[in-house]
């Protein structure tokens, strides 16, 4: 079971209360994270990433195990902490717009 | 008795002001969709319950919302039939798809325009501006985006297509960003014609389509923008408002940049009639509900200075169709003012007694009751206002 925490703007567009757990079939991998969070709360679809891109949007970054996975290639795989549940990933809005 | 429901969108969420037809006072809901960008926010004429709402967000791009009960509750088009709920019981929804057509069946593919270095840019999608719902089918509306495209959606807001004949019929490479960015925030419906629709497009101008949105030309003769290299360009100009009278839906009022205009042939050609305005910049225009001649603006100093002249905050009436204006004042702050009143934060009612609306950047709404000639504030206190509709309800 693979843990997500999304930002609150995220989490009231979904409504859902607190982390999000997902079984991931396969390769845990940004994509596959983020392909099975929106099968299931299709209104995350868009929000995360482009519709058409499939781009990470430029305000959101994933982060793990207290490391900044934002720059990684969507399908390397996330570390072990986050496929065995221990850590969750962290899709975070940026801090920006002083 | 009858009453108004007054739709306002914010930079952090959506407000619904409700009152009977005295229009004195007042219930606030909200926010709702709250530390969201509501740009806009409108009902359906066919079915008053019936509302889009078009939020975004920087971080988290753009969300459709439609509330059927008037406002009270809201979800997203498009929850798919026998799929009701997320794991958490919220109803499944996608609303939120806007691609540009770029196949070669439906439109000519079209990639770039003109960008603030002058070199060519492609089309990016970045937020809904306007939503205008159908006159006569609850479940088609359409949506004015930016970078400045015409999107319609036939089912309720679920699915958007865009009507890829405005982008594609020429000029699209001589559109440019305005400070606000290039969007399409003005979307008129012709009540007594289906086919035609006119929209606006800053920095392109205004555009009109008698073909029910398959095609498209562009309606700018007779605007002049000093600040472009052509100021008598077929597209460029930096077209802030436009407003119909429903009875008369040939003749437009437009406050440009600068310059207040009117045309008498659905956009052929264009004449000024700012006439005595203390100055001709502005973003808002709307006409009475019952007097066709009779229109109002708010000026705003300069492109440099988004404020009212002098700090006084000013609603100017033209009974005469333009040209000859007089300064509302009663119940508007007359000292140290210096909000601003964005492109689609006035509105009209249509009881018997035309009520006037305008929204500001320092999160007031006023109402006049009695067309413009006394002012109060429904709220005072609210996000920077980004839109403002109202529904006469009956």
């Amino acid at each position: 079971m693979i843990r997500v925490v999304l930002p609150p703007h995220l989490r009231g567009l979904a409504h859902i209360a607190g982390e999000v757990q997902i079984d991931i079939q396969g390769a845990v991998t940004q994509r596959s994270v983020v392909d099975a969070l929106e099968a299931s709360y299709p209104m995350l679809r868009g929000t995360i990433r482009d519709h058409v891109t499939q781009q990470r949007r430029p305000f959101l970054r994933f982060f793990a195990c207290e490391e900044d996975l934002s720059h990684e290639s969507p399908d390397t795989p996330l570390p072990d902490e986050v496929v065995s549940g221990k850590e969750p990933l962290l899709i975070v809005g940026a801090i920006a717009g002083g | 008795m009858s009453g108004v429901r007054v739709l306002v969108g914010t930079r952090k969420g959506a407000f619904i002001l409700t009152s009977d037809g005295k229009r004195e006072r007042w219930d606030v809901s909200g926010p709702h969709f709250a530390g969201w960008e509501v740009y806009h926010l409108k009902g359906s004429p066919a079915d008053p319950n019936r509302l889009f709402a078009s939020q975004c967000s920087g971080w988290f791009g753009q969300i459709i919302q439609r509330s059927d009960d008037g406002g009270k509750t809201w979800t997203q088009p498009g929850t798919p039939p026998g799929e009701q709920t997320t794991p958490q019981g919220a109803p499944k929804a996608e609303s939120n798809k806007f691609v540009y057509d770029t196949s070669s069946e439906t439109g000519k593919p079209l990639t770039t325009h003109q960008f603030f270095d002058g070199k060519q840019h492609p089309w990016e999608f970045k937020r809904v501006w306007h939503l205008e719902p159908s006159l006569s089918d609850p479940d088609t509306v359409y949506a004015g985006v930016e970078d400045a495209a015409l999107f319609r959606s036939k089912d309720g807001g679920k699915s958007w297509q865009e009507l890829s004949g405005l982008r594609g019929h020429g000029t699209g490479p001589k559109w440019q960003p305005g400070a606000g960015g290039m969007c399409l925030h003005t979307i008129l419906l012709d009540p007594s014609n289906p086919k035609r629709m006119f929209v606006a497009i800053s920095a392109a101008g205004a555009f009109r389509s008698d073909d029910a949105g398959e095609t498209w030309r562009p309606i700018n003769r007779g605007l002049k923008s000093q600040y472009i290299p052509d100021p008598e360009a077929e597209v460029g100009h930096c077209v802030h408002h436009i407003a119909m009278h429903r009875s008369r839906p040939g003749v437009l009022f437009m406050q440009k940049h600068w310059d207040v205009m009117r045309t008498e042939n659905a956009g052929d050609l264009w004449q000024e009639v700012s006439g005595n305005l203390p100055t001709d910049f502005g973003f808002v225009v709307d006409v009475h509900a019952y007097e066709p001649e009779t229109v109002y603006v708010v000026p705003i100093k300069s492109d440099g200075e988004h404020f009212p002249p002098e700090g006084k905050l000013r609603v100017y009436r033209s009974r005469s169709g333009g040209n000859e204006w007089e300064a509302l004042t009663k119940g508007l702050p007359q000292r140290d003012c210096y909000v601003n009143v964005l492109r689609d934060a006035m509105a009209v009612d249509s009881l018997d007694k035309c009520g006037i609306y305008f929204g500001t950047t320092g999160g007031q709404v006023y109402c006049s009751p009695d067309a413009g000639n006394n002012w109060a504030p429904i709220v005072r206190d609210l996000p920077a206002v980004l839109s403002v509709e109202v529904q006469t309800l009956p």
